[in-house]
């Protein structure tokens, strides 16, 4: 069952407006696999025949101005082109018509992915994925900085570098306004070969594997989206290998926060143990200048104290031997006088 | 009651003071310059710097750019602000050397170093400034809306917090100059305090510009690309620290030695010693880590594959390997030139790998044609900011006490 803008209402009527409203936000979840009921978009780039009224719709259901070339010229497949300002989205050509085959196309835009990269680098959360599928961008807050455009794995916003007072990022909104009032977005709506296909990511994945299955020999066996970055609302099935149309296959599965989550981590722990060892070690480098001035002053004093009581001794040991010759001296003299006395009262004697 | 009340001479008022201060700055900002060969070039170069800014500012940044949707980071964010803060490094390893590790021996060194690192840092946010879409609106992540889930967040909070730890590292020297002492007294016993702050806010940001990078496994060349990213990136600041002071004061030793006392004179070459072992030591277990990356993500045999693994090598050994070498005989053989040359090269090597993490091997995946190359004006702009810095440097360093002891402030030790 194919979901295009002919069925799209009923099946909106069916399924009631609740996902439109948003369940509870799951986004805090360790494996976040996408808000349920959301919805995305299916490119099956089979079905693309270049003729970009899904462009000229862009165009028009986002009051952007008209391209230089009409949507009519197909010499612009003669470059890739990219989402620049005043385009949202492209379609680009990578194979010409050949052995009567048709040529390959493939239509651009922001994936939306499901923990988008942009969001997660944003550093004035600008970004936010929505319940109902599209991630929506607040121009108000933007500082400008770009880290969205760097980490989107495929390069998909363009900014308005030519705008120097308010420029702004460049991107696909998956007409998120026209979907909560029950539109199909711009694109989806024009495409007359029916390569675009909205509807809940779930039936959307379902559909993609049901087209695999019944025609093996017209497409890779892959849904480029399912789970690439994470998993993306909008998906792609091709015929030709993916890196081929575009879409590279070696960015991995991983969603992005992942990719900065252990280096985050590591904040707290630089925060809490940081100061801790570095006063420590100043304490201890404190207390060794310390205890040495202590010691060098210690030595000081008991060197000083050894010398002074060895020169006491010496002093005191020159005393005694000073009192010592004092007193044999005394002793010496008494003697003499006496003697001399002596030697007197026996010559007044004699 | 104020803090400057008691500054100067007891009796002072805080008009007098504020009076003197504005004479003092008066007369050493209003001279009219020479026409030295420094000055004549430096006028050039600011007045190209001039018309540049008013190009980016009135015609957008498409005007002085080559960055488009593929490369949205180019010459700015992986020369201003990559190698900016990896060279100003300095301050806070110097300063932790000193302060925290005790090898006080080292002391004057400090002072130059939080120059370089101050004047460093400033100019990230000035450069910032013309990269960004909407300069005006740079305070938002902290005032409107904070996006904490972004790596940048982390980068922007903590450089911001570090300026402003630098500034009051810094602010010594100004207020010694102008002699306000009350002022001066009280920022000088957080010297301890700001070290550690500085180290903890380093620490975060030097890692986060490389945590950055973690964002973009598909567009980094594997070889660059690491979930080590973040080591390097702070471990490598601190051999760019290190390495800046030893080259830096070679250069203020040739070009400012009228400005050097004894002290500062013989600890300068002291201080070549000590770092020069210390980054030879740091570089080899660099070396390591970069090893432990290479193990860890089995990329052997993408060394000798094309030009990226022979450019990866020529860092490698070049510029890691060889300086690790060359520190370690000139600190053990007391070779000062080598030291000096190996600094400077060292230094160099630092700027080459944040180059090529931010722009050589940045969309490595795309044909040359899709490839960018810096317009000559964005490192025009660069060149203008650079030689900004530069001139503050040397106003600093004429009027203020950098590269001696003011003699009414002794340097009293922590």
């Amino acid at each position: 069952m194919s979901i295009s803008r002919r069925n799209f209402l009923g099946m909106l009527a069916a399924a009631g407006a609740s996902a439109a409203v948003g369940k509870k936000a799951q986004a805090a979840s360790a494996d976040f696999t996408g808000y349920p009921d959301s919805y995305g978009v299916l490119h099956d780039t089979t079905l693309c025949v270049g003729c970009r009224s899904c462009e000229e719709a862009c165009n028009r259901v986002n009051n952007l101005p008209a391209p230089e070339k009409p949507f009519t010229d197909k010499t612009v497949f003669e470059k890739k082109r990219r989402v620049v300002t005043g385009v949202y989205t492209v379609v680009n050509q990578y194979k010409e018509a050949k052995d009567g085959k048709p040529p390959i196309f493939r239509k651009m835009q922001c994936n939306h992915c499901l923990e988008p990269a942009c969001a997660n680098a944003c550093f004035v959360s600008a970004f936010k994925k929505t319940p109902e599928g599209p991630v929506v961008y607040d121009p108000s807050v933007c500082v400008g900085c770009r880290f969205c455009l760097l980490a989107c794995p495929w390069a998909l916003p363009g900014y308005e570098y030519d705008d120097p007072f308010a420029p702004v990022v460049i991107r696909c909104t998956m007409c998120y306004p026209r979907i909560l009032e029950g539109k199909l977005p711009g694109c989806v709506e024009a495409c007359p070969m029916e390569a675009l296909t909205f509807g809940k990511r779930d039936d959307l994945i379902k559909i993609a594997r049901e087209r695999i299955r019944r025609h093996p020999e017209r497409y890779q066996d892959h849904i480029y989206g399912e789970h690439e970055n994470g998993g993306t609302s909008w998906m792609y099935i091709s015929g030709e290998p993916f890196d081929d149309v575009g879409l590279r296959t070696d960015i991995g599965t991983t969603p992005p926060p992942k990719l900065t989550a252990g280096a985050l981590g590591a904040v707290p722990i630089v925060v809490g143990l940081w100061p801790v060892l570095l006063t420590g070690i100043y304490g201890i480098n404190k207390r060794k200048e310390k205890i040495a001035a202590k010691e060098k002053a210690d030595a000081v004093a008991k060197a000083i104290a050894e010398k002074q009581a060895e020169a006491d001794a010496a002093l005191k040991a020159e005393k005694e031997k000073a009192k010592k010759a004092q007193a044999g001296a005394v002793e010496k003299a008494v003697k003499k006088a006496l003697a001399d006395a002596a030697k007197k009262a026996k010559e007044e004697n004699a | 009651m104020s803090v400057l009340s008691h500054s100067e001479s007891g009796d002072a008022t805080f008009l007098d003071i504020v009076k003197l201060t504005v004479k003092r700055v008066a007369k050493a900002v209003f001279v009219v310059p020479k026409p030295t060969p420094f000055n004549i070039i430096a006028g050039l170069i600011v007045a190209m710097g001039l018309v540049l800014t008013y190009l980016r500012f009135a015609y957008g940044l498409a005007a002085v750019t080559n960055l488009d949707g593929n490369m949205p980071w180019g010459f700015w964010i992986g020369f201003d602000l990559l190698c900016g803060v990896a060279l100003a490094a300095g301050g806070y390893t110097t300063s932790a050397a000193v302060y925290i590790f005790g090898m006080k021996k080292y002391h004057a060194a400090v002072r130059p170093a939080i120059l370089t690192g101050f004047l460093g840092y400033s100019l990230v946010p000035i450069a910032l400034l013309y990269d960004v879409g909407r300069p005006w609106r740079l305070p938002y992540p902290f005032v409107v809306s904070q996006g904490t889930t972004s790596v940048m967040f982390e980068v922007a909070a903590c450089v911001g917090l570090y300026v402003t730890v630098l500034f009051l590292e810094w602010s010594i020297a100004p207020l010694e100059w102008l002699k306000l002492k009350k002022i001066r007294n009280f920022l000088h016993k957080a010297t301890i305090a700001l070290t550690i702050f500085g180290v903890v806010l380093s620490t975060l940001h030097q890692s986060s510009l490389g945590a950055m990078y973690l964002m973009t496994p598909g567009k980094l060349h594997p070889l660059w690309y690491s979930t080590y990213l973040p080591v390097y990136f702070f471990v490598s600041s601190i051999i760019a620290g290190l390495s800046m002071v030893m080259f830096e004061g070679a250069l203020s030793h040739k070009y400012f030695a009228h400005k050097h006392d004894e002290e500062h004179r013989v600890v300068g070459e002291q201080v070549a010693y000590g770092f020069a072992k210390a980054s030879s030591v740091i570089l080899l277990g660099y070396f390591v880590i970069k090893l432990i990356g290479l193990a860890h993500d089995n990329e052997w045999a993408m060394l000798t594959r094309d030009f990226y693994g022979w450019w990866f090598l020529l860092e490698l050994l070049g510029f890691v390997a060889l300086p690790c070498l060359l520190f370690a005989i000139g600190a053990r053989e007391k070779k000062l030139k080598l030291i000096q040359v190996t600094a400077g090269w060292t230094v160099f090597g630092i700027v080459l790998n944040r180059l090529n993490v931010s722009l050589v091997a940045f969309n490595y995946h795309l044909p040359s044609s899709e490839r960018y190359v810096p317009h000559w004006m964005e490192i025009g702009i660069s060149l203008f900011l650079v030689t900004c810095g530069v001139i503050a440097f040397k106003f600093i360093v004429t009027h203020m006490p950098i590269f001696y002891s003011h003699p009414e402030f002794p340097e009293d030790h922590h």
